[in-house]
Parts: structure tokens; C-alpha cells; sequence
């Protein structure tokens, strides 16, 4: 509940400073805020808490996920005054439409009722349109932005007419009524329909396969920062919003759901994978990786009373892993006008911390032992094979072979190619970005129950 | 309002805005104007509305309506946030066509 309250105030104190001239104070101060708000967080772990008439419900899933995103704003935080140097006027603007995000994010995990959930989806929503055009003299951040919103707000339409449905159905926007609604038997075939539009537009939002089309181009056209904020911070929430809902919406979930659930996850799983291989620009390449990962994230959805702490552990694994590797990618595209992979060419000689940092982080991503990728893998194919869904986890063990394939094209890239420029001074805000994530994420590999036993 | 929605019948009310929220997804998908496809969006979500209000007096229950004015309230921050991004278009191509946006491929 304070969460919420101390994002935005935090956001609109951002704002202030700027008029009283304290520029330079606006990202120690934010970095500062978000780690007592984690702090404020974390402490009401284990007592839930739903105010406003239910509005807000603060239990465990919320405390523990509004935690991951607020660790991951502070990392994307951090990497800003670096990024925006030549706006450096407008960083208050671009800190404090962060923070907002933030803020409709942590309404998205901690929403009791439909409207809560709606305005933060829509919060969310138009500050990403925002920082995705914010680059306005480049034509291709205008595309982006462009394309974004255009499939953004088709996306919110059909969320909103999957709400309203559900509302004719059930005759409340409340989680607990809905749920109680949904369970029993005689519920009227609208709420069916309205659950089927409201997960058309979450899939949408998470870019999962059928719907994906619109990822590719927005990642590669945003400002790498934006792009960096929508494959980790974005995914992430929507992931689990996306979750919570389906949890809500009907706890046995139906067989021809299920069926679904299942082929979604690997078209997404594959269409993501085979798309990344002939990519050459990095961007676009993690962007089709992100594909994949949001089809095994999905696979969460088929056991979804237990699976909570396995989409946490997954969701952090990805989200620390695509921070590192985003901090490299920010550094080494910084002042070129494309993010070919050429670019990263004899990096492990000009820059050996940041390439080992990438190395890391890519292995990660595709899921080799003691990062924390492959435990997520595991216990997330172990909780299938549980659940009976061998099929399904064949497949995704043949897509996390191939995934190797693209990302060690970077790596090679990196150690066995020649440079084609000279070093550059790096600077310390890269490298404590990319270490601190990267060691975060090999933490939770080598204590995943830490996070694991969270939300069991 | 009980009294009409009686007589007309809410399924009636439910086919008018399904209707109309179809008309707004044909006119994203093939109108290539983006004024025109912001039009759309915007019956879209006051198909919904209508939805939702329909409801709201099929339930007697107040929360349909409030719920209208949060969307109406986002739905108009939405198309202010699009149209600044289309004024940046224009400044760079001179032209609001979508189909001249072709920059992002692969």
C-alpha cells in the first residue's frame, strides 16, 4: 500500500528538484528513495495487507515481485544520466516517467479489483509509449513509439472489453467475487469470452507468439535504455500481472485452456528462437530471445497454484541476466547509430570486465549451469514434468539448445574477432551496473531456495 | 433506464457494441490513415463503454459507471500521448501515412 504512495510521491519529488535547480541530485536522491521503498516493501512480507476496499491487496506474490521490479528499476536508474548525456536537461523528465511506470507496475501485481488492474496496465502502457518515442529527432524512435502505442492501445481495447464482460458476467469488478464467480458452475458464457479477450490482450503485452509481431520492430527502433526497461522490467510485470489474473480467473483451469496455454508457449518458445538465429543487430536479436523466454515463462500458467515461486525465480533470473547484458550493450552502441554485432568485435580484449560480464549473462540466458538460468530452467521443467506435460518440456529443452546457438555468435564475436577501434574509458556506473546484476544473478543460482521457498 | 434496458433486452445492447467494437478493429487493421486509426481505437474503447454502462444498469450496481469514467480518463491521456508522437512524425517525413513508416524490418 506505502509502496505505491512513496513510487509516485518519489516520482512527483523528482519534479520538484528539477525547479529548484538540483539536477544533479535527482539520480543519487532516486537511487537513494527506491532502495528505503524496497526496504519499506520487504519489511511487510508475510503480513498481507487489502485496503481501499480491496482495491489494493497486498500479499506475499505482491510484496515479493513489486521487490524484483523496484531492484530492477534502480539498476535502470542508475544507467541513466550516462545514457541521456546530451538531454541531460530532461533527465528529471526521464527518471520521474520511470518511477510512474514503476508505480503502474506495482498496481499490476497488487491489484484486488479489475479497475486497479486497468489503470495500472494503462499507467505502465503510456509511459512506455512515451520513452519509446522519447527520442523524437531519430525516425526510427518515432516508428517505434509509433507502432507501440498503435498495438498498445488494440491491445488495451481488448483488455477492456474482456473486463467489461467479465463485469456483465459476475456483476463486480472484484477479484475475490470474480474468483468465487468464476468457480462455480452456472456462470453465464460471457465471462468465458471476456477471459478469453482479456488473456488475447495480456499476450499482447508480454509478446508472447501469435501476438509478438510488434516486439522486433519496437525494440530496435527505442533508444537502447527503453529497450533494455521493455525486455526486462516490462516483460517481467506483465508476465506476472498476467499470471495473477489467470490464477484469479479460474483455478481449475479448463482442458481446450490448458491445450492452448501449451501451444502458445511453443510457438513462442520456437518462432523466438528460430527468428533470433539469423538476426544481426543485437537489439533486435534479444528481442526475438525475449520472444522465447515469455513462452516458457507461460509455461508457469499450467500449474498455477504451485508455480508462483518458480515464475518469481525465472523472472528474476531473466530480468538480472538482461540487466547485465543490457549495461554492456549501452556501452558499446553509446554514440553509434546502429547495434550490429560487429560492433562488439574484440571486446574481450579492449574490455575484458564488460565482455566476461556479457559472456555471463548470455550463458545465463540460455541456460548453462551455475548461472541462474538453468536452475530457473530446471525447476520449471521439473514443476511440467510434475504436472505431466512431457511433451512440452522436450521441446523446450530442444529450443534451449538452440538458443545457445545465437547467443554464442556474440560471444565469439567478442573473443575471436579482431577489434576495429580503440578501446574507450568505460565508466564506473557500467561496470557496478553489470557486476552487481550479474552477481545477483549467480547469488540466486547458487541459493535459489532463498527465493524459490518465498512464495511456497 | 431499467425500464428500457427491460425492454429492449441486454443482448440486444451487448450485439450494438460488439458491432461497433468490430468496426473499430477493421478500421486499425486496414485504415492506413493514422488520424483515422486513432478514430478506431477511440470507438473501440466507447464500445466498451457503452458495454459497461449497459451492465452497470443490468446490475444496478454504480461500479460499471465509475469504471467508464477511469477509462474515458485513460482513453484521453492514450490519444494525447499518440498524437504527440504523430506531430513527431510529421516533423521528420512530412506525412502522416502509416505505410511510409518502413524503417524497422528484418
Amino acid at each position: 500500500m506505502y509502496t505505491l504512495i512513496a513510487i509516485v510521491a518519489l516520482g512527483v519529488l523528482c519534479l520538484i528538484v528539477e525547479i529548484f535547480n538540483g539536477r544533479k541530485a535527482i539520480v543519487p536522491i532516486t537511487i537513494v528513495g527506491l532502495l528505503a521503498i524496497l526496504g519499506l516493501t520487504a519489511t511487510g512480507f508475510n503480513d498481507s495487507a487489502d485496503t481501499f476496499n480491496n482495491m489494493i491487496v497486498f500479499d506475499n506474490f505482491a510484496t515479493t515481485f513489486s521487490c524484483l521490479f523496484i531492484v530492477l528499476t534502480i539498476f535502470l536508474v542508475a544507467l541513466s544520466p550516462n545514457f541521456h548525456e546530451k538531454q541531460i536537461t530532461k533527465i528529471s523528465d526521464f527518471i520521474s516517467i520511470k518511477l510512474f511506470l514503476l508505480s503502474g507496475g506495482v498496481a499490476m501485481v497488487a491489484f484486488g479489483n479489475l479497475s486497479m488492474f486497468f489503470l495500472g496496465i494503462e499507467i505502465l502502457s503510456i509511459a512506455l509509449y512515451v520513452l519509446a518515442a522519447s527520442d523524437r529527432l531519430s525516425i526510427k524512435s518515432n516508428e517505434a513509439g509509433m507502432k507501440y502505442f498503435l498495438m498498445g492501445a488494440f491491445a488495451s481495447g481488448f483488455i477492456l472489453f474482456g473486463i467489461a464482460l467479465i463485469y456483465g458476467a459476475t456483476g463486480s469488478f472484484d477479484m475475490a467475487t470474480i474468483q468465487e464467480a468464476g468457480s462455480s458452475a452456472d456462470v453465464e458464457d460471457w465471462f468465458y469470452i471476456g477471459a478469453i479477450l482479456l488473456s488475447i490482450g495480456m499476450l499482447f503485452k508480454v509478446a508472447a507468439a501469435p501476438f509478438h509481431f510488434w516486439a522486433p520492430d519496437v525494440y530496435e527502433g527505442s533508444p537502447a535504455l527503453t529497450t533494455a526497461l521493455m525486455s526486462t522490467l516490462t516483460k517481467v510485470i506483465a508476465m506476472a500481472a498476467f499470471f495473477k489474473l489467470v490464477g484469479a480467473m479460474n483455478v481449475n483451469l479448463p482442458y481446450s485452456s490448458q491445450t492452448a496455454i501449451i501451444v502458445i508457449s511453443i510457438l513462442s518458445m520456437t518462432i523466438g528462437n528460430i527468428m533470433a538465429l539469423k538476426q544481426t543487430n543485437v537489439k533486435r536479436m534479444l528481442a526475438f530471445s525475449g520472444i522465447s523466454h515469455a513462452g516458457f515463462m507461460l509455461m508457469t500458467l499450467l500449474a498455477v497454484t504451485t508455480s508462483a515461486g518458480v515464475l518469481l525465480y525465472y523472472a528474476s533470473a531473466y530480468a538480472l541476466s538482461g540487466i547485465a547484458a543490457f549495461a554492456v550493450i549501452l556501452y558499446v552502441t553509446k554514440d553509434k547509430d546502429n547495434e550490429d554485432i560487429f560492433n562488439f568485435n574484440g571486446l574481450g580484449k579492449t574490455s575484458p570486465v564488460l565482455a566476461g560480464v556479457l559472456t555471463c549473462s548470455l550463458l545465463s540466458m540460455a541456460g548453462i549451469p551455475i548461472f541462474s538460468g538453468f536452475f530457473a530452467k530446471v525447476f520449471l521443467f521439473g514443476q511440467m514434468l510434475n504436472a505431466g506435460h512431457i511433451v512440452l518440456v522436450i521441446v523446450a529443452v530442444v529450443n534451449s539448445i538452440i538458443s545457445v546457438g545465437y547467443y554464442f555468435k556474440l560471444i565469439l564475436a567478442m573473443y575471436t574477432k579482431e577489434a576495429t577501434e580503440e578501446a574507450r574509458p568505460v565508466p564506473f556506473v557500467f561496470h557496478a551496473v553489470a557486476v552487481s546484476a550479474i552477481a545477483l544473478n549467480i547469488a540466486i543460482g547458487l541459493y535459489p531456495s532463498f527465493l524459490l521457498d518465498l512464495l511456497n | 433506464m431499467q425500464n428500457v434496458l427491460q425492454e429492449i433486452g441486454v443482448d440486444n445492447y451487448i450485439y450494438l457494441s460488439t458491432i461497433l467494437f468490430c468496426i473499430g478493429i477493421f478500421g486499425v487493421l486496414f485504415r492506413r490513415n493514422a488520424i483515422v486509426m486513432f478514430m478506431s481505437i477511440e470507438i473501440m474503447l466507447n464500445a466498451v463503454n457503452l458495454l459497461l454502462v449497459v451492465f452497470s444498469t443490468y446490475h444496478q450496481d454504480a461500479a460499471g459507471q465509475v469504471f467508464v469514467f477511469f477509462s474515458m480518463a485513460v482513453a484521453a491521456a492514450e490519444v494525447a500521448v499518440g498524437l504527440a508522437i504523430l506531430v513527431g512524425i510529421y516533423r521528420n517525413i512530412h506525412s502522416i501515412d502509416i505505410d511510409k513508416l518502413k524503417n524497422l524490418k528484418g
